[in-house]
């Protein structure tokens, strides 16, 4: 192997006894295929957040785009979501979950052609569900709109993903597990439990009435607050210790948080006013308070890790992304408490104050503890440094001025909405226009979000090129033609 | 805990609890679900969509409406109302019992309420007191009587009468309750408008049916026609500021058209047991049978009123 990682000796668990110096092939055998996952990761985020403000710049003019069916408010912004959720979330967090596996078991990722097929299935879904959700095919159930045909192929690709996480887990040289890989190795097993679930009695078999909505909500649930909480998470803990060159202050801490997130996480996600049974909205607000807890031992956790002194001046600029992501996280955990602990005339859940909350966790805390695991892992992988550390930077910044103000002003407005929907003599037209003042301060946050997407996309590509111009690249290519030929034709 | 099968048990473990809790149960609990009757009327309910507002359904979820406009009202309790319904026999012993119950400065304000019966005697209160109330004003043959009131900002808004329940949804698939109000909650929007060629005005454009609209035009669902020998029936009538130049029509296509009739169904306003309301008794205009108020543009469409 010519590019020679550059990679230093790490502990792969600070608890752990210390492991002995990771062979290069660790890194370098699985470059391909991740660097695969990631680019088109990075694509899809990058497609997601064009229709994302396409869908914002709707507001400040209805009329805009409004000619053709396809690219109506209800299609793209589904589009956007999806886009948002499976061409990147689950993508690039699974590619970050096999690489986590792989050096915190010390091996290499096991069946690599697994990775090859699965990511290539996995896109060809996400490309026929979008086509899909344009082309009216949507399913109608919000975060699961893909027709089923699109779900099928997602799905297959998924298991092979998964698969190789799992040979991955098993063929680990160190035995005793980090809790990062508890979280990972059930996140493995979760998605493809919560898909084919809602996926069958939604789509193949549907289930009559309400219980469609309840189902729905159930599985929203379990892929934004567990399956993305899973990921995210193992990636602070990891990243934390890792990346502030400390020991994780708390091992049961972070097993508690686990165990928390199991098992409260599903039990939320139905809102107050759903035509439902009322021990329903009950329990998800029960669940959403105990759940604070778990934000407090995370919160702890990480404190005690860090300490003052790195908390406020990150040297690395992966760690700000971590710690960004922590803050996010915990942010909007307590959003959800409080939202629906609070809402007693069940107004607010209707309102931007919920969009915010989910955007802030799905952007804010997933999306970036994702970019500082990818900074960190690329550069690891593929044995050269970014070629513009500063455009790194650049993105951090943009992304967290981003999404504050995607955020800040979304929460606020939605709150506001809600005291004036309580009020019945304000008409529901001034309601509305109120609401898209902030709005249309969160379309620069949007905007910014997408400008910061541009530099991940652009990171990675410019980082990828300078590798393949590396002359070592046609004996490696070589070598590898054969075995990567799937993922080659995509990246 | 350092073994990757127990791992996995704890987390199925995990997951198949909350399965059982929110998937299994509600099943169990609404799955089979039947049509139930209206209180006290006893009229079945509810009664399918007629075929083409199934097929606007269609059209509905196709387009994302669901995406700014939920199909959820909220209540947050039920009150009492005391209505005066018959003046009796006597009216100073009524006076005297309305001044009893009702906090009135005068003789001639409680005279007032004893013109143009049926009407609210008092309002708000709690089912106790409104029956008390109610008891103490059947007097010589006078006739009072208590109605069940749904109360929430929902309802004040006149969104609908009543809370959305799990009954109103029963036979539509995909059911879609949409999570935000971007524009107003359409559960009962069938009672508001039930004028289908309104909301085939509004779906074309918006802002010249209501003044500061954020919907956006459905332009993709008419057609803009040349008007060749004469005008199509089906062709909109719209206000100057939306219609089309001189010698052409807009003329809703097939989509709109059951977009617009789903629209109209959706009336989900019965009194049902598990969401109680009074309703006045019907007031049949003398020599005609019709049903009254809609102005529906199709037959379907009247056919699925439910019984008030």
């Amino acid at each position: 192997m010519s590019a020679a990682p550059s990679s230093q000796p790490e502990p792969a668990s600070p608890s752990a006894p210390v492991p002995a110096p990771l062979p290069d092939t660790l890194d370098v055998s699985a470059r391909v295929p991740l660097l695969a996952l990631f680019l088109s990761a990075a694509g899809w985020l990058l497609i997601g957040s064009v229709f994302a403000l396409i869908a914002s710049i709707k507001f400040h003019a209805p009329g805009f785009l409004a000619g053709s069916g396809w690219l109506t408010y209800g299609r793209i912004y589904p589009v956007s979501t999806n886009l948002f959720l499976y061409g990147f979330c689950v993508q690039a967090g699974l590619g970050v979950a096999l690489w986590l596996l792989g050096r915190l078991g010390q091996t290499t990722l096991a069946q690599l052609w697994l990775v090859g097929v699965g990511g290539f299935l996995w896109n060809l879904g996400v490309i026929a569900g979008v086509l899909g959700v344009l082309d009216r095919a949507s399913t109608g159930f919000e975060h699961l709109e893909m027709p089923g045909y699109a779900a099928m192929i997602m799905f297959l690709g998924y298991v092979l993903l998964a698969l190789c996480g799992v040979l991955t887990f098993h063929q680990r040289k160190l035995r005793e597990l980090y809790a990062s890989q508890w979280f990972l190795f059930t996140a493995l097993f979760w998605f493809p439990w919560i898909y084919s679930t809602a996926n069958l009695l939604l789509v193949t078999f549907p289930v009559r009435g309400v219980v469609q909505s309840i189902l729905d909500w159930w599985y929203s649930q379990n892929l934004q607050v567990v399956w993305l909480g899973l990921v995210g998470l193992a990636i602070v803990f990891y990243f934390i210790p890792k990346l502030s060159d400390r020991e994780l202050h708390s091992r049961y801490l972070a097993v508690l948080v686990f165990w928390m997130l199991v098992l409260l996480g599903p039990w939320g996600g139905i809102p107050n006013s759903a035509p439902v049974p009322a021990w329903l909205p009950v329990a998800s607000t029960i669940s959403a308070v105990l759940l604070v807890t778990a934000l407090i031992a995370v919160a702890l956790n990480v404190y005690r890790t860090i300490g003052c002194v790195a908390l406020a001046a990150p040297g690395n600029p992966s760690l700000s992304f971590t710690l960004f992501a922590v803050a996010a996280f915990i942010i909007a955990g307590l959003m959800r408490a409080f939202g629906g602990l609070l809402d007693s005339t069940q107004e607010l859940q209707f309102t931007w104050f919920a969009t915010a909350r989910s955007q802030l966790h799905a952007c804010g805390f997933f999306a970036m503890a994702v970019f500082g695991a990818v900074y960190w892992i690329l550069p690891r992988i593929i044995g050269l440094e970014f070629p513009w550390p500063k455009l790194v930077r650049a993105h951090f910044w943009v992304a967290a001025v981003g999404i504050t103000l995607l955020v800040l002003p979304l929460a606020i407005g939605g709150i506001v909405q809600a005291l004036q929907l309580q009020k019945p003599n304000i008409p529901f037209t001034t309601i509305a226009n109120t609401g898209l003042t902030f709005l249309r301060v969160s379309t620069i946050g949007d905007l910014l979000l997408l400008c910061g997407h541009l530099i991940f996309l652009g990171n990675l590509i410019s980082l990828a090129l300078k590798f393949y111009s590396v002359p070592a690249r046609a004996a490696y290519m070589a070598a590898t033609a054969d075995l990567f030929k799937t993922v080659e034709a995509k990246s | 805990m350092n073994y990757g099968p127990l791992l996995f048990l704890g987390a199925f473990f995990a997951l198949a609890a909350s399965w059982f809790g929110f998937v299994l149960t509600p099943q169990i609990q609404l799955g089979q679900l039947q049509q139930t009757n209206t209180v006290p009327a006893g009229v079945i309910y509810p009664l399918g969509r007629p075929g083409f507002a199934r097929e606007g359904l269609e059209v509905y979820r196709a387009n994302g409406c669901a995406y700014c406009h939920s199909q959820q009202v909220g209540q947050t309790g039920t009150t009492c109302n005391v209505v005066l319904d018959q003046p009796g026999t006597n009216p100073p012993a009524l006076i005297e019992a309305i001044l009893k119950v009702v906090p009135l400065e005068s003789q001639s304000r409680a005279r007032e309420l004893l013109t143009g019966l049926p009407k609210p005697v008092l309002e708000g209160l709690g089912k106790e007191a409104a029956d008390a109330a109610a008891k103490t004003l059947s007097v010589d043959g006078a006739k009072a009587s208590v109605w069940i009131v749904p109360a929430g900002p929902d309802i004040a808004r006149g969104w609908a009468k009543r809370r959305t329940v799990a009954e109103d949804f029963l036979f539509d698939s995909p059911v879609m309750l949409g999570a935000r109000r971007i524009g107003p909650d359409l559960a009962n929007v069938g009672v508001r408008l039930p004028d289908a060629r309104w909301h085939l005005r509004h779906l074309y454009a918006p802002r010249a049916e209501v003044k500061g609209s954020v919907m956006p035009p459905y332009g993709f669902l008419f057609e803009r026609r040349r008007i060749e020998r004469a005008r199509s029936p089906d062709a909109l009538d719209l206000p100057p500021v939306a219609a089309p130049e001189p010698g052409y029509e807009i003329v809703p296509t097939r989509e709109a058209r059951a977009l617009a009739a789903y629209l109209v169904s959706l009336q989900a306003d019965a009194p049902l047991f598990v969401a109680p309301l009074t309703v006045p008794a019907p007031v049949t205009p003398e020599g005609t049978n019709a049903a009254p108020g809609s102005a529906a543009a199709t037959n379907a469409l009247a056919t699925n009123s439910p019984a008030r």
